[in-house]
């Protein structure tokens, strides 16, 4: 069965209209017509979500528990707490890698390729997918008005390619938010 | 007839209920820790997570009704900051990591 939902992610400012296709089987979330450029974007959640050589993308994804008073916390979130929170967003990077094999099959180099997330994995997506937004934003310190700025365009630069990759990573979110029935009232 | 209460009827096989002294309170040892202070768990704005998202985790951690999940995030979003729940600490801490596990800007704090 298919749901009745499906979203069309288009380039910034381009005259194309379909990229590529986003939609909804019962048990799966289908991307298909990915060009090689976007299928390689995909490809890079995975290393995105490693914050190391940057101190402040680290800060961000293991930010400090302990606000106004907050006594001892620190030191026992960073003995217990700090490990679990490492393995679970490995595990949902492990996750979203296993998913990603399928865009390493042996079509011809530049042919459109698709991808099926199986929902039970749509958790894992979610969680990957904002460690990689939250460390790329994190890493070249984007300001709240660029990651407003979602008609940025062209990309002329590895700034301007990582301001494009969190946009589109974050379509994907909101994709797989809307499919889980999490999205909100647009009146608000 | 009007009925005998149980309890007192109890008490006066015991004993005059005129005769019970007031108990000595003995002095208060406990620390701060166990008197355990109401304290709230608080998330902040970031400019990158999802207002559908963080909407979302609200509803799955706290069990909130989407509109009050709803009311919290856009507390965040102008205000920069929003208390999520007041209550005891262990509770409270247990929020907060799972709010970091969804990878929310979130912290303890001791009410007052």
């Amino acid at each position: 069965m298919f749901s009745n939902c499906t979203a069309i992610f288009c380039w910034p400012l381009s005259k194309k209209s379909a990229d590529m296709e986003i939609c909804r089987h019962q048990d799966q979330i289908e991307i298909s017509e990915l060009d090689p450029f976007l299928a390689e974007l995909l490809r890079q959640i995975p290393a995105s979500t490693n914050p190391d050589g940057s101190p402040t993308a680290e800060d961000r994804l293991f930010s400090s528990p302990v606000g106004q008073g907050g006594g001892d916390l620190g030191a026992e979130w960073k003995l217990y707490v700090k490990p679990e929170l490492r393995r679970l967003f490995r595990s949902a990077t492990e996750t979203v890698s296993a998913d990603l094999e399928q865009l390493n099959g042996k079509e011809k180099p530049f042919a459109n390729r698709t991808l099926r997330i199986p929902t039970e994995h749509a958790d894992a997506w979610l969680n990957a997918l904002n460690q990689a937004r939250l460390v790329i934003a994190a890493k070249y310190g984007f300001t709240e008005s660029e990651l407003c700025d979602h008609y940025r365009s062209p990309i002329g630069s590895r700034r301007d390619l990582s301001l494009f990759q969190i946009n589109f990573y974050g379509f994907l979110q909101e994709f797989i938010l809307r499919e889980l029935g999490w999205s909100v009232d647009p009146g608000d | 007839m009007a009925q005998t209460d149980p309890a007192l009827s109890i008490l006066s096989q015991a004993g005059d209920i005129s005769t019970v002294t007031t108990p000595t309170i003995e002095k208060e040892t406990q620390g701060e820790e166990e008197l355990d202070l109401p304290w709230q768990v608080v998330v902040h704005n970031d400019p990158v997570n999802l207002m559908t998202y963080v909407s979302m985790v609200f509803q799955r951690v706290f069990g909130y009704p989407r509109e009050k999940a709803e009311r919290h995030m856009l507390e965040v979003h102008h205000k920069g900051r929003s208390i999520l729940w007041s209550g005891m600490r262990e509770r409270a801490e247990l929020y907060v990591q799972q709010l970091h596990g969804y990878l929310l800007l979130a912290t303890l704090e001791k009410v007052g």
